[in-house]
């Protein structure tokens, strides 16, 4: 039973890594809060309902096509939204992403029907339960979001620290000016780091598809993670992971306890008390806070 | 700016478009059809909370995205103060604007420490909690769908036909726009456009910076609370579906596609955002079968692309159509801005 509890905890944690990656690539490159985030990890797992149906039903190719069309979302979203509001205000930047987001809501529907789907059916892939030892058992997609999860953070770290551009990324959020001055083009590392985080969310949005369908309520999931990454520090990876860990005990022992109902609010009750003793989260730099 | 000379200029056109604009208002419930009654009501009860929202954002700088959480408050001080100990409305009203003070305070709190995002997120964080506690009060209470609420009555007479609310209604909103009005062009209202633009300058020429930013909140507050409590009486009915996060957002695009900051924008956005799904309606039935059998999607789509319009291409919003248009008919020697360009 505790054992269970600390496994589910694990999975929740992962998912919220996962998805809160996302708002830390962002914020920490471009300074930019991405409300859409959910939305798009949404929009993720409905290329992968499209995809599914294509290409004789292959999983491979269905998910790989997927991926990618998550990869260019983000870059699309730069190239025609959000590069137009760099040197506007920080609030009307977060007002377009909301926009952004209802406006994915309104067409995931209009494209896909309100219905719910289960790519992994029409994918031929049934999602067994994995028994792990002391009778802990998790399905195989959440054994596989666990495993992708910490893949992509070790991957990301390695990105972030020892390639070109990813060095370049950092430069970036650490200070526009000098980065561009010493040749780097703001706008592709901007498009970059929209299209990676995009990337891990559409992967995130995927494997919650594959172990429990898609329908317009998966946004919230997004909105949900959002805490882990305050929590953590906005501006930080370990931070969202860690952010992410807390955040999930912290809702998985409320629903375990107290009130299934507390489920949506306990991320929310963690982020409120970590803004009013900590702002800048528990990772994240102290100078951002003068920023916003 | 060259909007003051302007005005002065305007002053006998305006007292005349004024006089129209009130034999109109008084004149919609008498000769709308019920449906557009209906519609005017609505419009009116968003404008009390766009003008709540528009000062605290447009005019003391604090953006809040609690509006829905705010509503949400007064409708379920309604729900419950009639439900369990079935009291009067001249009890209930005043209860649920105090509700809203004190909830304003608690929404403002953050604000003494945290500025922009930061604070747009607590408030966020506060309106989950109230919705919680709406929906926990509802499955305590065993009722799966709502609460039900009687009308306000006196003695024998109740207030439940359409035309009863659009006077109410209008005289609402006619007070929170006196109220805003004078805040405005108060020392309470100037100190607030201080904080606005520059919270160090505000500090240091004397404005008590964190008493005004509570003000602020609480103001707001009270007045989107007793808006909830009105919208909870004239739909008798409470239930905490209606107070989604979707509801905020139309608040916040309210001020924005009117103009930020000025109280004629609040009530153009309230008009319009109201009206949009109206007009998205009619215009889906000349739309594929596909298209129009989601007009709740088609709805979310058409807002999401305006509100992504005016905050790309017209940040000032309708306020700075209007002005524009009329600046340009006045004086045709000014060179004409291509369409979409924005004026600063």
């Amino acid at each position: 039973m505790t054992l269970q509890l600390a496994a589910n905890v694990v999975v929740l944690a992962c998912i919220y890594a996962l998805v809160s990656v996302g708002y830390v690539l962002v914020y920490r490159v471009s300074r930019v809060l991405n409300l859409a985030h959910g939305e798009l990890m949404m929009a993720g797992a409905y290329f992968l309902v499209g995809s599914s149906g294509l290409f004789n039903h292959d999983p491979v190719i269905g998910i790989g096509m997927a991926v990618l069309m998550g990869l260019l979302m983000g870059i699309v979203v730069y190239l025609a939204l959000m590069r137009w509001m760099t040197g506007k205000s920080v609030l009307a930047a977060v007002l377009v992403t909301i926009a952004l987001g209802i406006l994915l809501r309104g067409l995931v529907v209009l494209v896909f029907t309100a219905q719910q789907f289960y790519p992994a059916a029409a994918l031929g892939w049934n999602n067994a339960p994995v028994p792990l030892p002391g009778g802990v058992r998790v399905s195989m997609a959440s054994a596989t979001l666990v495993v992708i999860t910490i893949a992509i953070y070790i991957a990301l770290f390695l990105f972030l620290r020892f390639t070109r551009i990813g060095i370049q990324m950092r430069a970036a959020g650490q200070n526009p000016l000098l980065a561009a001055q010493r040749g780097i083009r703001l706008h592709a590392i901007y498009a970059f780091a929209w299209g990676l985080s995009t990337f891990t969310a559409s992967i995130a949005g995927i494997l919650l598809a594959l172990d429990s369908g898609v329908d317009g309520q998966m946004a919230t999931i997004g909105l949900k993670a959002f805490p882990a990454a305050l929590v953590g520090g906005l501006d930080s990876f370990i931070g969202a992971c860690i952010g992410a860990l807390i955040v999930a005990t912290a809702e998985i022992a409320a629903i375990q306890y107290v009130n299934p109902l507390l489920s949506d609010v306990v991320p929310f009750v963690v982020l409120l008390i970590v803004l009013a003793v900590r702002p800048w989260g528990l990772f994240g730099s102290r100078e951002q806070l003068d920023r916003v | 700016m060259s909007g003051l000379s302007a005005k002065q200029r305007g002053n006998g056109w305006k007292w005349l478009l004024a006089a129209i604009g009130v034999v109109i208002v008084f004149a919609i419930p008498f000769v709308a059809r019920p449906f557009l009654l209906d519609l005017a009501n609505q419009v009116l009860l968003a404008c009390i909370g766009a003008l709540a929202l528009m000062l605290l954002t447009g005019l003391a700088g604090q953006i809040s995205l609690g509006t829905a959480g705010l509503l949400a408050a007064g409708a379920y001080c309604v729900g419950i103060l009639s439900h369990n100990f079935n009291a009067p409305f001249w009890i209930i009203l005043p209860a649920a604007g105090c509700l809203g003070a004190l909830l304003g305070f608690v929404f403002g709190l953050p604000s003494l420490r945290l500025r922009g995002l930061y604070l747009a997120i607590s408030t966020l964080g506060l309106h989950f909690i109230v919705v919680y506690l709406g929906g926990e009060y509802e499955t305590r209470q065993q009722l799966s769908t709502g609460v039900m609420v009687d009308p306000p009555a006196i003695g024998s007479w109740s207030l439940a036909s359409n035309r009863g609310w659009y006077f109410t209604f209008l005289a609402f909103a006619a007070l929170t726009l006196f109220i805003v009005f004078n805040l405005k062009r108060s020392r309470t209202g100037r100190a607030w456009r201080v904080l606005c633009e520059r919270e160090v300058v505000a500090s240091a020429i004397g404005i008590d910076v964190q008493r005004m930013k509570l003000l602020a909140f609480v103001i707001s507050s009270t007045i989107l609370a007793v808006a909830g409590a009105l919208f909870a009486y004239q739909r008798n009915f409470v239930s905490i579906d209606a107070f989604s996060l979707y509801l905020t957002i139309q608040y916040v695009a309210m001020i924005i596609i009117g103009g930020m900051g000025t109280i004629e924008g609040a009530l153009l956005g309230a008009a319009f955002v109201v009206l949009l799904p109206y007009a998205i309606e009619g215009a889906a039935s000349h739309l594929p079968a596909r298209l129009s059998s989601f007009v709740f999607a088609l709805n979310y789509a058409a807002f999401g692309l305006v509100m992504i319009f005016f905050l790309l291409f017209e940040p000032t919003g309708l306020v700075g159509i209007i002005r524009r248009i009329v600046r340009r008919r006045r004086r045709p020697d000014v060179p004409l801005h291509p369409a979409g360009s924005n004026e600063h």
